[in-house]
């Protein structure tokens, strides 16, 4: 490919990249306007109760009464919007990133901003999978947030570099294999995140409700969304997807780093941060079988494990010192 | 929780006292009077969960400062470096061991006590899991209705034993274990599945228990060193001819395979000017032959991602640079010093830093110390500097010093540096007298008479010096890494069965069923369906479902 048409690619990638963060945006803002109903829904349901607690005359609305997964409201104009919204950014997106690996004549992940790139587009592929499966919408406003703010960061003018060729380090199949693995990892373990911290403010409310029990009613949010133990059950089935591709990374890495670097493991900050990802994750697991460590603790070790991800994934890739020196940054 | 607790049920996986589903009577409370007492006590709580998730917490906490502290093992540079930056604080840091962080007593003992706790956790649960395997599915519970994923339905007429037959042919076909617990008037297969679930568990944690003595026993038996070869030498494997040798305790000194490696040329391709990513070099090669001890040879290359396997030994491709031709003549004329000497690279474009060490033939000892540039070019202020990694305008300058080396004492001097204490300046600083520089082909005269200095241009005759230009005047070298460590292996194997384990650990799921008929006296049969989820299970109602609905059509035809 001459020099002019890999710059064409990368110009119109660009292009499409900043219309997908303005799409994600857009359906930011849906779900934000989302949850915002979802209060005000949550105040009209309690009306509806208040009439069926009369009809039935029974006392109190309990705990267990709260619409759970199934009987969740299914009208959220605004959610659908949301994700509408989401799907067009996620096929920009998905276009920015082919368009850059078509100019480069490669994967289009290996540098910091090539990353950002393709991991945000998978964590939006987790996510959009993961509504066929479950009706996570009440997390999308995180997930567009997130997606947009990291997307936003990677495409700065000082992360944000042109099409070069590989340094020779870079050029094997565990590039593919090993980072694509490792953003796919990180797109189900943010998904975890975002659940053990709704999981978090559930239990609070529930706590408030079984010591006064009129708080039940009240306009929240949450009052949409499952249970604390449902969600803290959800996030711990993204969790342990992540987990396992997370480990596969491990590996992978070693067997590269093997060929590479002429060892499996050296110590080397990028690899120090994924073991310490990849214990901390570990000991979550434990945590959600152990007792007096299921709920709050464990979804506490969740929300570490994942603040560890992103710090792996910004300041050790640009502040740290090591051989993993592909950010393209000088 | 609905369900029995785990030990109070043969088949259940054993767990530690304080797990989610271990019975709470279990639970540690204060340990009973005596040594035997407060040692099981002991044992008991480092086998706990909330020990190993305090350990793992312990371990990932530990890891952090290896990433911010420079290490000994993975960057000597980086500590010197420290320690010249911050000396009040060195020692500190050092008896800390910060710099050592993953070999230090510390970071040793949480690792080293996790596993232990593994070990003591893992063995009672082989035990109990290996007599699971043999046991057969618990007897039908007497009031199935009282189970959250029941279901009851009833037939107008059939025969009960027959219906349970059906059931029971049905589950083993879906891979349950089923057993029949006939009597008293009603007919039932009890059915479980999922005993892989905590198999996998077991091979997860021993995966990783053979990790770690792979790991362990295989550095006692693993070496590494590097040799730096120019083009045109040859290497023969033995201690002697390493620059740097790293041997496990347990290396016998005929382990190294005495072959012969030999640079027969160093390929390199640059991005050339006006494209993305102008001047960055790629494609090393570095081509070898490989001589056995028995004389027979054999052509291979050494390429990053390419190591060569050669007698169990890994070479790798660590680095590469310039090894200029130098030779030294006294004031007689008589040749006293002609040497590729290996400069080392000190930035992308190869500017480069060595060193040359004359010890005999002149009055006194000369030491030079000099800068290659592949491509001159001059800075604003005046300074060299290299602007290309190829060949396109080789410089060499060299500072001359005269008196003595320090290598006859017997203490080790590294060949790429030059300790000048002790020794006279001759050109360059402050001597006023210009450094030596040369192109290649040149000779210049060292200062004082002593006798004259060439750059050799090392071009082959038969290249047309009009397409070459000087780019085959100066030899390439290669460093390489030559590792032997057979324990990867193993290694990789327990890493890839402790991912299979993993996996079934966490998608299989252990569940049990239980079919009932009972006649109900007029020639109809009520039949009872009814599922227990041992772990996370989140399909278990649906899995009922579909036995009753499969099970009362198979009935109906
Ligand atoms: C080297 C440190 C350890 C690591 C990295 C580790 C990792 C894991 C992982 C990833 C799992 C999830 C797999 C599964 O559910 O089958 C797990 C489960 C488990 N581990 Fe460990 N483990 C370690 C040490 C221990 C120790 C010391 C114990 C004993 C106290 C232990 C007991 C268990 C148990 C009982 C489960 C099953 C949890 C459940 O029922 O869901 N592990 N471990």
């Amino acid at each position: 490919m001459s020099a002019e048409d890999t710059v064409t690619f990368a110009t119109w990638s660009l292009i499409m990249l900043w219309t997908a963060i303005a799409v994600y945006v857009l359906a930011f803002i849906s779900y934000a306007v989302d949850l915002a109903n979802r209060s005000q829904a949550s105040a009209k349901a309690k009306d509806r109760e208040a009439a069926l607690v009369g009809a039935t005359g029974s006392g109190s609305v309990a705990v267990a009464e709260r619409p759970t997964e199934s009987e969740v409201p299914q009208r959220f104009v605004m959610a659908r919007i949301g994700t509408t919204l989401t799907w067009i950014a996620f096929l920009l997106h998905l276009g920015a990133v082919i368009l850059r690996g078509i100019g480069a004549g490669r994967v289009p992940w290996s540098n910091m901003f090539e990353f950002a790139m393709t991991s945000t587009l998978l964590f939006t592929a987790v996510y959009l999978g993961a509504l066929f499966w479950k009706d996570l919408r009440y997390i999308g406003a995180f997930m567009t947030g997130l997606v947009t703010v990291l997307l936003g960061a990677g495409a700065m003018p000082s992360i944000y570099v042109d099409i070069t060729p590989l340094s020779d380090p870079l050029k094997s199949v565990w590039l593919v294999i090993h980072v694509f693995v490792a953003s796919l990892a990180t797109g189900f373990l943010a998904l975890s995140f975002a659940l053990s911290v709704a999981q978090l403010l559930q239990t609070r409310r529930e706590h408030r409700i079984r010591e006064d029990e009129s708080r039940a009613s009240k306009r929240s949010i949450l009052r949409t969304l499952p249970s604390a133990e449902n969600l803290e059950g959800l996030a711990y089935r993204f969790a342990i997807i992540g987990f396992i591709f997370w480990t596969f990374t491990l590996i992978a890495g070693a067997i590269w780093a093997n060929d590479a670097w002429g060892r499996y493991w050296g110590f080397d900050t990028k690899e120090v941060w994924t073991f310490i990802i990849w214990v901390l994750y570990a000991g979550y697991i434990h945590a959600r079988a152990t007792r007096g460590w299921r709920g709050n603790r464990s979804a506490w070790l969740s929300i570490v494990g994942f603040v560890a991800v992103l710090f792996n994934f910004s300041i050790v890739n640009i502040f740290f010192q090591g051989l993993h020196a592909y950010s393209g940054l000088e | 929780m609905s369900y029995s607790r785990s030990d109070l049920d043969g088949t259940d996986p054993k767990r530690p006292s304080d797990h989610i589903d271990a019975d709470e009577r279990g639970e540690i409370t204060s340990p009973k009077l005596g040594v035997v007492g407060w040692l099981r006590w002991g044992w008991r709580q480092l086998t706990s969960m909330r020990t190993a998730i305090v350990l793992l917490l312990l371990l990932a906490i530990a890891a952090i400062p290896g990433s911010i502290f420079p290490q000994r093992m993975a960057n000597p540079n980086g500590v010197t470096q420290w320690k010249s930056d911050n000396p009040d604080l060195y020692p500190l840091v050092d008896n800390l061991q910060l710099f050592d962080v993953y070999q230090s007593v510390w970071f040793s003992a949480i690792y080293l006590l996790l596993f232990v706790s593994l070990i003591g956790c893992i063995i009672p649960r082989i035990k109990h899991h290996a007599k699971a395997l043999r046991t057969l599915p618990p007897r039908t519970p007497v009031r199935l209705s009282r189970l959250a994923d029941y279901r009851d339905e009833h037939v107008a007429e059939g025969d009960a034993e027959a219906a349970v037959d059906a059931a029971q042919a049905q589950l083993k076909k879906q891979g349950y274990r089923v057993t029949r617990y006939d009597g008293r008037g009603a007919f039932s297969v009890s059915a479980e599945r999922g005993y892989a679930r905590e198999t996998g568990n077991l091979l997860f944690h021993i995966s990783l228990v053979g990790v770690l003595l792979s790991v362990g026993l295989g550095n006692q038996f693993a070496y590494t060193g590097q040799a730096v070869i120019t083009e045109g030498e040859t290497f023969v494997n033995s201690l002697l001819n390493y620059s740097s040798m790293n041997q496990g305790r347990l290396v016998g000194d005929d382990a190294l395979a005495p072959y012969a490696m030999t640079l027969d040329s160093f390929d390199v391709n640059y991005v050339p000017y006006g494209e993305a990513g102008t001047g960055q070099a790629g494609d090393f090669s570095a081509n070898v032959t490989i001589t056995e001890p028995d004389g027979s040879t054999s052509e291979d290359s050494v390429r990053v991602n390419h190591p060569l396997h050669v007698h169990n030994d890994s070479v790798y491709l660590l680095g590469n640079g310039y090894a200029p031709k130098i030779t030294v003549r006294n004031a007689d004329g008589d040749v006293v010093y002609s040497q590729a000497v290996p400069f080392l690279p000190q930035d992308s474009n190869l500017t480069s830093l060595g060193v040359v060490k004359v010890t005999d033939g002149m009055p006194e000892q000369l030491g030079m110390v000099g800068f290659f540039y592949p491509t001159q070019s001059e800075l604003d202020t005046g300074a060299m500097t290299s602007i290309f990694g190829d060949l396109l305008n080789p410089v060499l300058t060299l500072n001359v010093y005269e008196g003595d080396l320090g290598i006859d004492d017997g203490t080790p001097r590294s060949v790429y540096t030059l300790d000048p204490t002790g020794m006279d300046q001759l050109t360059g600083g402050d001597t006023g007298i210009d450094s030596l520089e040369l192109s290649p082909g040149d000779t210049v005269d060292l200062p004082n008479g002593l006798g004259t200095v060439t750059f050799d241009d090392v071009t082959p005759d038969d290249a047309d010096p009009s397409t070459v230009g000087y780019t085959e005047s100066v030899a390439r070298f290669a460093s390489l890494q030559v590792h032997h460590d057979v324990s990867a292996l193993w290694v990789l194997t327990f890493a890839v069965l402790g991912v299979l384990g993993l996996a079934s650990a966490f998608f299989i799921p252990r569940r049990r069923m239980w079919v009932k008929a009972t006649p109900d006296g007029s020639g109809g049969v009520r039949l009872e369906y009814a599922g227990l989820a041992r772990g996370e299970d989140p399909a278990i109602r649906d899995v009922v479902d579909k036995l009753a609905d499969s099970h009362l059509s198979s009935l109906s035809h």
